[in-house]
């Protein structure tokens, strides 16, 4: 069962790339290829007031994988404990029958290798103890790895935070 | 793979030099980080400093020396091994010494903590005429920083964790990153801080402000004046405060009473009600405010007063010496150490005057780096004597200060230019020799100080040998010194000989320094006495409101305001910056970040783009005097009507980067004539006071 997520908090956010580039290095990608995409909208003026909102975007690692059903040569599995969804590279016959499974858009093409690529959560680094790539070297620590459970508090308490504009913490915790 | 090692070091990727962590394995870099053992870095680290091991691998830089073997600008080189190009060089500057004197030779750089022998060169030699690229960076807010307090301004550094209202003025904090500073003001908005942010455009900084005035460019003068007129009529300001340090107040008080926010509103377009609602806001928030006097901030004419109005905007608030605040950066001393030991021995006292004009012709401007582009008038005129040869360190003048060509024309007066860099830069295309430094990843470099709260030292240690024949700085000047018969100042062979003198005395090793990359001398912060004991370099001891070195030579410290002109129809106001991914003109050619950095686009007020008939994504042509290039628009409200931005950095000239070459406008191409526009009073290029012309093309 997946028991990671990566929570990327757009308040924080300041598009700044480091995330793509610091996963393009550690995964030896061709340069301008990243597992996760940073995204913006803006900067507009949305009804009167000027915004610019940058969204992180990466592979989800979803419970019923699409693209691993779609795999046919078992380049893509889930991982049993932690329910990543690794990909094994030597497996890949490059058929990019993950891309089109995949809703999200996940996977990608890696021209140099004629295979594709996808986040797998830095799997190295988790096993060894550390942090994903991306998550690591985040500039403004707008990115946190944590259990599932945990994101979606820190989602909540970020939209309450932003709505009073006060701190805000879990009634229980002190 | 190989044996598996840690190096804390200093990154160079960008001015900033961020502490850094790198895990080599055997002779490779496998990976880059923040330093986790300075708690305000952690791991972070920005795009560019990530892309340095893509610097190892780029092979369209210098790997070798080079001797020009053709025309200056022709392209065409000559390898040849250091031996040659440093008896070269040497054999050169000999001559230039025996006909003109040392004073014939300039030497610019980008300053930093690493740059002592660069000096000390320059020293040896007999030259006074060292500067760095301030002209075109922060030399009008070190001297407004001189005139009200008798320092300069890293002397003073600003507490952003515990700031409770912060305002910037185009200081695009969020885009132009020193990591430390951007988390601690991301956290600080985290817990409710307020950011008031003043920019004729929408920057990532604007996205993230409580308060965004989308000012008209060139007025941030007058906004200070009616903020200073406000906080005083209303008695908003810190009594105590002032009356214990502030020398001359009354010539304040009296001067900023004809500028009133109605009358700033017309200057600005910001309405005079929200001044006064910023003012009253702010004051409850004194003194944990920072107003940044700005870093970048040669881009007006008013450059000098906009900066001098912004740190009294702090000490008419108390914001001084206080958490949350602007405080003194302490040194060895304050924590009563020993500091590092100055590397060059019995070098002589240089009497001679600067080419430039610092400290004689212009009393009041800092000797230490001077005015480059009056150093440059010196090259065209000889005036007050020649200058025959120009040592470019790290420094890229064809890119930072305006007019390139220009400047080449001038360079024709050199009968030695010699560059100095890690990469390609449009200078080293003019270059007689090239001279390849070593990456920072390759290099170890002289113990540097750190001021601060908790002073202390720092250290750039080599992660691996240099990959290809490319040598370090420190090792380049020691040789041409030597070459030049002044070995006796530079008794070393190796940078551990160097650190030894640095140390000598101190009680503190180099392992203790290497072993987390820095040290530091006190474990508590140290703070002034705020009442008794602020240590103003000034003659009265206090802030001065009327400094005599500049009233002395007619420039009033109190300076009417005057209005920016308009530019005329059809003409607009250039405004540049950058993005987090870019270091100035530095990586364009970068493999890694070169992707995200292929061309520049034009932001232009949507409106105004509607009534040329422009939509968004449309094709302009941007014109100057002769440069003249196509480029794409960005049509949106976000940005002033009279202005037009782009990023800095692009339309490369040098044909050895494929990947950047001629790709983008390069703004300083538009800014013509703009070489010898400045900053009477502080001295920086204006750089803004440019107006460029835009066409559809068709
Ligand atoms: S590194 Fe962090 S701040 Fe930068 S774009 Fe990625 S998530 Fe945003
Ligand atoms: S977790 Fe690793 S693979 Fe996934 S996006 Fe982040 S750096 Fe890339
Ligand atoms: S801001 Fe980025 S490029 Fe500059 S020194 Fe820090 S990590 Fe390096």
């Amino acid at each position: 069962m997946a028991k990671y997520y990566i929570y990327h908090d757009p308040t924080r956010c300041i598009g700044c790339l480091a995330c793509e580039i610091s996963c393009m290095d550690w995964k030896e990608l061709p340069y301008g290829e990243a597992n996760c995409r940073i995204f913006r909208f803006g900067p507009e003026a949305v009804f009167g007031e000027p915004d610019l909102t940058f969204m992180y975007t990466s592979c989800f690692h979803c419970e019923k994988p699409l693209c691993v059903e779609a795999c046919p040569s078992g380049a893509l599995a889930k991982r049993e404990g932690d329910g990543i969804v690794v990909f094994r590279e030597d497996l890949c016959i490059g058929c990019r029958a993950c891309i089109t499974a995949c809703p999200w858009g996940i996977p990608q093409w890696n021209e140099n290798a004629g295979k594709i690529h996808k986040c797998d959560y830095c799997a190295d680094r988790i096993d060894q103890g550390l942090k994903p790539a991306c998550v690591t070297r985040c500039p403004v620590d707008a990115l946190k790895f944590v259990p599932v459970e945990e994101a979606s508090q820190l989602k909540r308490m970020r939209w309450l935070r932003d709505t009073f504009g006060r701190q805000v913490a879990p009634a229980a915790k002190y | 793979m190989g044996e598996k090692r840690t190096v804390y070091s200093i990154c160079g990727m960008c001015s900033v030099r961020c502490p850094i962590m790198v895990e080599v394995e055997g002779d490779r870099v496998r990976w880059i980080s923040g330093n986790p053992h300075d708690a305000g870095m952690g791991t972070a680290l920005c795009a560019k400093g990530i892309a340095g091991r893509a610097l190892l691998d780029d092979t369209e830089r210098p790997l070798s020396p080079l001797i020009r073997d053709g025309e200056r600008g022709s392209g065409k080189w000559r390898t040849v091994s250091w031996d040659e190009a440093l008896d070269y060089v040497a054999e050169k500057l000999k001559a230039i010494i025996d006909q003109y004197g040392g004073r014939a030779v300039l030497l610019s750089d980008r300053g930093g903590p690493f740059g002592e022998y660069r000096k000390a060169f320059l020293k040896a030699i007999g030259s006074p005429n060292y500067c760095n690229h301030d002209v075109t960076c922060a030399v009008s807010v070190n001297h407004a920083a001189l005139s009200l307090f008798g320092f300069g301004r890293k002397t003073l550094n600003y507490d952003y964790k515990n700031a409770k209202h912060i305002v910037l003025y185009g200081r695009n904090i969020l885009e132009s990153i020193k990591i430390k500073t951007t988390k601690a003001v991301i956290n600080a908005l985290d817990r409710g801080a307020k950011l008031t942010y003043i920019d004729p455009r929408y920057s990532v900084t604007a996205s993230k402000a409580t308060r965004w005035w989308r000012i008209r460019p060139g007025t941030d003068y007058a906004l200070n004046l009616a903020l200073m007129h406000i906080i005083i009529k209303e008695g908003l300001y810190d009594k105590a405060f002032v009356s214990r340090w502030v020398h001359g107040f009354e010539h304040l008080a009296k001067f900023v009473e004809q500028y009133t926010p109605e009358w700033a509103e017309e200057e600005t377009g910001i309405p005079a009600q929200e001044m006064y609602l910023f003012c009253r806001e702010i004051a409850q928030d004194a003194p944990h405010v920072i107003f940044h006097p700005g870093w970048m901030r040669a881009r007006y004419k008013q450059a000098f007063w906009e900066s001098r109005t912004t740190y009294l905007l702090n000490v008419l608030l108390g914001a001084i010496e206080v958490p949350g605040g602007l405080f003194f950066m302490k040194g060895p001393k304050d924590a009563g150490k020993k500091g590092l030991n100055s590397i060059g021995e019995n070098l002589p006292k240089v009497e001679e005057k600067r080419a430039d004009g610092a400290g004689w012709k212009y009393p009041y401007i800092n000797k230490g780096p001077g005015l480059l582009h009056r150093a440059f008038e010196a090259i065209k005129t000889g005036d007050p004597y020649p200058i025959k040869a120009y040592i470019v360190h790290r420094h890229d003048p064809l890119t930072g200060l305006p007019d390139p060509e220009a400047q080449v024309e001038i360079f024709k007066n050199l009968d030695l230019l010699v560059v100095v860099d890690v990469n390609w830069s449009e200078t080293a295309k003019y270059a007689d020799v090239i001279l390849p430094e070593c990456t920072y990843l390759e290099r170890s470099d002289l113990i540097a100080n750190q001021k601060g709260l908790k002073p202390g030292f720092r250290i750039r240690t080599a992660a691996i040998e240099p990959r290809y024949d490319t040598k370090p700085g420190w090792w380049i000047y020691i040789q041409l010194a030597k070459r030049l018969g002044k070995g006796e100042h530079f008794p070393y062979e190796t940078i551990e000989d160097l650190w030894e003198k640095q140390l000598e005395g101190t009680g503190i090793t180099v392992a203790q320094i290497q072993e987390k990359g820095f040290i530091t001398l006190t474990d508590k912060p140290i703070w002034y006495d705020r009442m008794n004991d602020l240590p103003f370099k000034t003659e009265s001891g206090k802030i001065e409101i009327i400094n005599k070195k500049w009233e002395d030579a007619g420039i009033p410290c109190l300076k009417p305001y005057e209005s920016p002109e308009k530019p005329p129809k059809g003409k607009f106001r250039l405004l540049f910056g950058r993005c987090a991914w870019q270091t100035h003109g530095m990586w364009m050619n970068n493999p890694a970040l070169h992707p995200y950095l292929k061309e520049n686009v034009l932001w232009i007020n949507k409106k105004v783009a509607e009534e040329m008939g422009l939509k968004d994504g449309d094709k302009v042509i941007v014109s100057n005097g002769g440069y003249k290039k196509e480029m794409r628009i960005f049509a949106t409200e976000l940005i002033h009507p009279e202005a037009v931005f782009m990023l800095h950095g692009f339309g490369r000239t040098v044909p050895q980067q494929t990947r950047a070459y001629n790709r983008g406008v390069a703004d300083q191409r538009l800014e013509v004539g703009l070489l010898d526009v400045y900053d009477p009073a502080g001295g920086a290029n204006a750089l803004c006071e440019c107006f460029i012309e835009v066409k559809p093309a068709k």
